[in-house]
């Protein structure tokens, strides 16, 4: 069963923002929602690192922990989705998230807050596979073709990996081992045990919706 | 007269009912469990059509062309 994990190579990004141009444009994302956006760490200091951001899928996602309407589920995939008819905007999930990605659209004066929009790993969301209605709220449904989100299929340097867990960690062990060669070191990558737990942590149940009849 | 104030007693009861047929607007959840609307998996429809194997193998497949260890050499 494939475990779907982001992993950014801090050592690799070089901030040229593919992976949020990829998102935009695949998702047509509305203006003012940033799914994924890359922080740079020291900015214009020699060192400086930059990561790219977006919802991690945690395993033991905060955000599904404190919304109030019980919106999140996390499918067998182990992608964390939401249902957009049933948020209510409130904005927990925003404060939870230790990644700060859940995004909300300004869709009114007074600073009314829209219904919360997030990275979606490319798998759509409660609405029939690569139907309009599904592409309207979520955005394009990738994995249901056979395909991994576009930010990371889109990185030109690879330092953002998308898929399963194991496959994308094996690639990224394999790098640090070809780093570690040639004398170059490299941390642990970024968010991971934030997102996922240390080495060793058990995989989070799915607590999935309710299968639709198709 | 009493005919019109009548018809102002039975228009004030009807309206003061008009509301009571609106849908709730608030979903009824259960605490702690996913309330929305259900899903299906990845592989359920087409092109996959319920193959689940063959969906992991194309996953599995396109995840390794991000490593480039394998797709320089």
């Amino acid at each position: 069963m494939a475990r779907m994990k982001f992993l950014c190579d801090a050592e690799r990004c070089i901030e040229c923002n593919g992976c949020v141009t990829a998102c935009k444009q695949e998702h047509e994302v509305p203006w003012g929602v940033n799914r994924r956006r890359v922080v740079t760490i020291n900015d214009g200091v020699p060192g400086e690192r930059s990561i790219s951001v977006a919802c991690m899928h945690c395993s033991d996602a905060p955000c599904m922990a404190v919304c109030p309407v019980d919106c999140f589920y996390r499918t067998a995939e182990g992608v964390v989705l939401h249902d957009k008819d049933l948020c209510i905007g409130c904005g927990y999930c925003f404060y939870a998230c230790p990644f700060g990605a859940p995004q909300f659209p300004q869709t009114g004066a007074f600073g009314v807050r829209g219904k919360m929009d997030k990275c979606t790993f490319c798998a759509g969301g409660p609405e029939k596979d690569g139907s309009p209605e599904e592409f309207a709220k979520y955005g394009r449904n990738r994995l249901s073709e056979g395909k991994l989100p576009a930010c990371a299929e889109m990185c030109s340097t690879k330092a953002l990996l998308g898929g399963d867990g194991d496959v994308i960690s094996d690639i990224y062990r394999n790098r640090v081992t070809m780093r570690a060669a040639r004398g170059t070191k490299g941390g642990p990558p970024w968010g991971w045990d934030s997102a996922y737990g240390p080495p060793g942590a058990p995989a989070a149940p799915a607590t999935p919706a309710p299968k639709a009849k198709s | 007269m009493t005919r019109l104030c009548a018809l102002a007693i039975v228009g004030s009861l009807l309206l003061s009912v008009a509301a009571c047929s609106e849908r709730p607007q608030v979903v009824q959840y259960k605490q702690g469990t996913y309330a929305g609307k259900p899903d299906t998996p990845p592989y359920q429809n087409a092109p996959y059509n319920g193959d689940k194997a063959a969906w992991e193998r194309a996953v599995a497949t396109r995840a390794q062309s991000q490593n480039e260890y394998k797709r320089t050499n």
